[in-house]
């Protein structure tokens, strides 16, 4: 499991100079400054050159900066590329991305950039959002394209206009998606975020949409609005009972490691690798809410 | 020129102003002497305050060229009075008034022609918007004398302001000269900032839309000091007068602001049984005391009083029993009328009451902490709420520089750029709050504490908040924004920035 955490990730217009300048200020673990759907055609070149500036002057931090370019399948989306590449952001995402080639192509263009620019190899990470039936059915493929892919989303809007669905609240529509790709995150051993929920100010709605996709082994989710990071947060942030009972598992195999017991029972339940990761996932979540 | 404590150059003496006084520190100037008294006037049996119109009570209390004549803001946006007044002092072919208004709003831009017509020369408080504007453009011979609502109470007891005539809006008023603002079509609650001129001034008009039988109940301003009332037919809009219910922000932004302001009071031990407090009727400070309100009743803490403008957010906390009483100068919006009309425990007060410095104990002093805004601070937090980053007087004081003197813990809660422009600055155009009353800023990217206050450095560490230098803070801003450029004065003075006990602690220039 990567260690990063990627439990939010802020879109934020690149055509909007005040909400780029704040962007990092509102606590999401990732920000993603959106070339695509938030810009209009006429304002694609005006928005590429103000992110890149922005990413040349400002500090963001601990926060993870990542661009979302133009499809490669439109006019805009090389130079993005080739723009934006040149000052480094952490991460590309690259939307509408249907087959391994498109993921081939961006990696090429990357490393090319990196090694003009003297730039650590593979340092800038390819983040796939998966919006098509196509998308999806390759995504196996797609997960595996890179080793610079780190994390995996889609776009629920354009799925399931492709697909046909009915676009509800309540989402019953993505489970084939969410699961599939979530399954290819964990062959490929990337991260995973969910879709965005649209509607800003059903706060409730946003929680339960959170704990489901949660549930279903998510790492995070893309947000649309900053009043929508917190929400998440405490949804991914561990309770009391599930931290204490971390600590305790971890202190198990501790101390087992320096009896050298091979196996390990806590309350008479055997404790196996993979409690042993979950355990750690709380304690990682715990951390970064600022509760431990 | 004399150099004031805080660096400030001031004239030893300004013609048609007199000698000036350079600001000595917060707490350093004594006041001596007696107070000013006005003239006696009085009423026989049988004679009849009610005069049948404005122009003729105007007569009647010898209205001259060269007066002061004072008003008040209670009606904001609402208000008739000013411009109903000055229409007929026109008329009447008054010249050279002096006015003395609490604030002026936009409303009051009429007034600009008579600045030009040289009806009015001068004016002693708070302009705003195209007045402040004009004054910067050196429309007066003479400096506007800037003064804080406390200051302004402090300066008409003390005589440094005589006021001829006040011109008293008045919601309600009896026959004879009982005054309230809680009743009839205008009502607007708190008649706090009329309550000194009324005391003090030689002569006192009262002009009302809702004319009651004496006696009038209950009684702001008693009939002992007003010598004439006029009724006329409208002395505002409502819509102007009083606000709908206040939202909190919505802005992302300044909900961070806020939240990070709750966490500084919390972890600066104030926050327990006996808590006062006073946030005004912005965005943010609705926020903000939308946050400590809800902070208190989780903790179960029962506060003793909210004070100065109120709203309904302070309302509810009063009817939530999360303070005990609550202290109105000014009430913003209809629940704060409702609740001054009908809760015993919501007690108008005067603006002497609420903050002059030399009357024998005002609520500011007993103030836990007060949450105010800034158009800039400085690397010494010395905070300007008058003048904007062109360098034009735009803002009156309000009760800036009285909260903060008085508050046990002063919070300054403002994003760290506006648009373009920096707030935290190298130095501030104007000097309205001295630094040395200011101990916390509070902004999206970080909290400085003033050095001065290190117990309170010890106790923000503790609760592990985030503490930046105020120096860094600035670099940050001019980092994003670069370093702005000056503006560009000439050597007049248009403005004197009064500090509460009378000395001045800056001037305004005037601008190219």
């Amino acid at each position: 499991m990567n260690a990063k955490l990627r439990r939010s990730a802020l879109y934020v217009p690149g055509n909007d100079p005040s909400m780029i300048q704040n962007a990092g200020i509102f606590g999401s673990d990732c920000i993603v400054l959106d070339l695509e759907d938030a810009v209009s055609i006429e304002e694609k070149d005006s928005a590429r050159l103000l992110v890149r500036n922005a990413l040349k002057s400002i500090d963001y931090g601990d926060t993870e900066v990542i661009i979302r370019i133009n499809s490669l399948y439109t006019p805009f989306g090389r130079e993005d590329l080739e723009i934006i590449g040149r000052v480094h952001p952490d991460g590309i995402r690259l939307p509408k991305t249907e087959s391994a080639k498109d993921i081939k192509q961006v990696d090429r263009i990357l490393a090319q950039i990196e090694t003009e620019e003297g730039f650590e190899k593979n340092s800038i990470k390819i983040m796939p959002t998966i919006e098509s039936a196509v998308g999806l059915f390759n995504v196996f493929e797609i997960v595996k394209a890179s080793k610079r892919i780190t994390l995996i989303n889609f776009g629920a809007e354009d799925y399931t206009a492709d697909i046909g669905a009915e676009r509800t609240r309540e989402g019953k529509e993505l489970f084939q998606i969410r699961t599939r790709i979530l399954l290819a995150a964990r062959v490929a051993g990337i991260q995973i975020q969910d879709s965005v929920f649209s509607h800003v100010r059903d706060i409730e709605g946003l929680i339960k949409e959170t704990k489901f996709i949660k549930q279903l082994g998510f790492d995070g989710k893309s947000v649309i609005h900053p009043t929508q990071i917190e929400p998440v947060h405490q949804v991914f942030t561990p309770t009391r009972e599930e931290i204490i009972l971390a600590n305790r598992i971890i202190s198990a195999i501790e101390e087992a490691k320096k009896k050298k017991s091979g196996v390990i029972s806590l309350d008479g339940r055997m404790i196996d690798a993979p409690v042993v990761t979950k355990a750690k996932r709380i304690l990682k979540y715990a951390q970064a809410a600022g509760i431990i | 020129m004399v150099v004031n404590r805080i660096g400030r150059e001031i004239p030893k003496n300004i013609q048609g102003i007199g000698k000036l006084k350079p600001y000595e520190g917060v707490f350093k100037k004594t006041a001596l002497g007696v107070k000013k008294a006005p003239k006696i006037t009085f009423q026989k049996r049988g004679e009849t305050k009610i005069i049948d119109s404005l122009k003729q009570a105007v007569i009647k209390a010898g209205v001259r060229n060269g007066m002061t004549i004072s008003f008040h803001h209670h009606l904001r946006n609402g208000d008739y009075v000013v411009e109903m007044v000055l229409d007929i002092l026109s008329d009447l072919g008054i010249r050279g008034l002096s006015i003395v208004p609490t604030a002026l709003f936009p409303v009051h831009q009429s007034i600009i022609k008579y600045i030009r017509q040289g009806v009015i020369t001068s004016i002693q408080g708070s302009v705003n918007g195209p007045i402040g504007e004009i004054s910067s453009r050196g429309v007066f011979d003479f400096p506007v004398v800037l003064r804080s609502h406390g200051g302004r109470a402090r300066a008409i007891e003390a005589g440094d302001v005589e006021v001829d005539i006040a011109f008293i809006a008045a919601p309600s008023a009896d026959t004879y000269g009982n005054l309230n603002g809680i009743d009839g079509p205008s009502a607007c609650g708190s008649l706090g900032y009329t309550m000194t001129d009324a005391m003090y001034a030689d002569k006192v008009i009262a002009i009302t839309d809702h004319l009651v039988d004496y006696p009038l109940s209950p009684i702001s301003i008693p009939q002992t000091y007003v010598d004439y009332v006029v009724k006329v037919e409208k002395i505002g809009d409502p819509k102007g007068i009083i606000s709908g219910t206040l939202e909190i922000t919505k802005n992302p932004l300044r909900l961070i602001i806020a939240k990070k302001v709750v966490e500084v009071i919390e972890a600066s031990g104030l926050l327990m049984d006996g808590f006062s407090f006073q946030a005004g009727a912005g965005g943010t400070s609705l926020a903000v005391a939308k946050f400590v309100g809800e902070k208190m009743e989780k903790k179960g803490i029962k506060g003793s009083f909210g004070s100065g403008g109120i709203t309904g957010y302070f309302v509810k906390m009063l009817e939530k029993k999360l303070f005990r009483t609550l202290l109105d100068v000014q009430s913003f919006d209809l629940e704060a009328v409702q609740s001054l009309k009908n809760n015993p425990n919501h007690l108008e007060m005067s603006a002497s009451f609420y903050a002059n410095p030399h009357n024998k104990g005002c609520a500011v002093n007993k103030l836990d902490t007060v949450i105010l805004g800034a158009t800039q601070i400085d690397k010494d937090f010395n905070v300007n709420v008058n003048t904007e980053s062109g360098g034009l007087l735009l803002h009156g004081i309000g009760g800036h520089m009285d909260t903060a003197a008085g508050a046990k813990l002063t919070i300054i809660a403002t994003p760290l750029l506006r648009g373009r422009m920096p707030i935290v600055v190298d130095k501030v155009i104007t000097v309205t709050t001295p630094g040395e009353t200011v101990d916390v800023l509070v902004t999206e990217r970080g909290i400085a504490v003033n050095p001065a206050r290190s117990d309170l450095i010890g106790k923000l560490k503790e609760a592990k908040l985030p503490i930046k230098d105020i120096r860094d803070l600035n670099k940050e801003a001019y980092n994003l924004t670069g370093i702005p450029e000056e503006p560009q004065f000439t050597d007049k003075i248009i403005g004197l920035v009064e500090y509460r006990d009378g000395t001045i602690i800056d001037v305004i220039r005037q601008v190219v």
